[in-house]
């Protein structure tokens, strides 16, 4: 076994427990502490997978924006307030609903021959992604700041109400 | 090297996570939060099938950047949402948010 395989059996194991004290978690807060550890992890994966801009990415908007948010969403909204309105009833069924999609996708991942795929990472240059993004997909990417920005403004007239209070 | 087929398990072990988080958890921000482990999910194959599938391509990572763009502002406006739901209602529990008007 490589380093990089060991490296990346650490950051993988990492990530897995993240995600379980995500949704296992008895405590709200725990919960959002276990995703920021997941986020993180995940730009560990990201930088494995030489996608270094996007690892960047990760830590600055989820490790910093999203986690921030969520935590405000709880506390704002005090859910740790109310224990019983952390698991639903459904609790079987959504065990029983996620072991068959994790079955389906790990069956597809490793059944499935994926054509033109080669041994080893091709690290894409820096340059020539950007070169792309802003060539290429020049005008998906405006789209999409046009979506985050009316999103942002949408969240803002919903959060304050039709009184302005 | 590491085999793709590693990330994609890794990547489906999240994903089922967050299936799982989204049908069992009745508070709409740790629904929020099941849902970003899927994105997560997604992000992860993107990249894993832009390496070592279509090295010249870009689409996988473009697609990254577009899923992180819009789960930013999806959290933006589901707080915004759940804010507005908790004013109205004193809950953030989904299964009580089940009137159509009031």
């Amino acid at each position: 076994m490589s380093v990089e395989e060991g490296v990346f059996y650490v950051i993988a194991a990492i990530t897995v427990m993240g995600g379980m004290g995500v949704v296992f978690a008895r405590n709200v807060v725990y919960s959002a502490l276990f995703l920021i550890l997941a986020l993180l992890a995940v730009a560990g994966i990201f930088l494995l997978l030489s996608a270094e801009f996007l690892a960047l990415v990760q830590i600055l908007v989820y490790g910093g924006a999203v986690t921030i948010l969520v935590i405000f969403a709880l506390m704002l909204t005090r859910v740790q307030d109310m224990p019983a309105a952390l698991d639903s009833p459904q609790k079987p069924f959504a065990f029983l609903a996620a072991a068959a999609v994790l079955a389906i996708l790990i069956l597809a991942a490793v059944g499935t021959t994926w054509p033109g795929q080669t041994e080893k990472i091709n690290a894409i240059p820096l340059r020539d992604f950007g070169d792309a993004l802003f060539r290429t997909w020049a005008l998906p990417f405006e789209i999409a700041s046009l979506v985050l920005m009316v999103a942002l403004v949408g969240a803002i007239v919903l959060a304050r109400g039709e009184d302005g209070e | 090297m590491i085999p793709m087929q590693h990330f994609l398990v890794l990547s489906g072990i999240l994903f089922s996570l967050g299936v799982y988080g989204v049908l069992a958890r009745r508070s709409a921000v740790l629904i929020l939060m099941a849902v970003e482990l899927m994105l997560q999910a997604v992000s992860i194959n993107f990249i894993a099938f832009a390496v070592y599938l279509a090295p010249d391509a870009f689409v996988g990572l473009i697609f990254a950047v577009f899923v992180i763009t819009v789960a930013a502002a999806e959290v933006g406006l589901l707080l915004a949402i759940v804010l507005r739901i908790f004013r109205n209602q004193a809950t953030a529990n989904v299964d009580e948010v089940d009137v159509m008007r009031w």
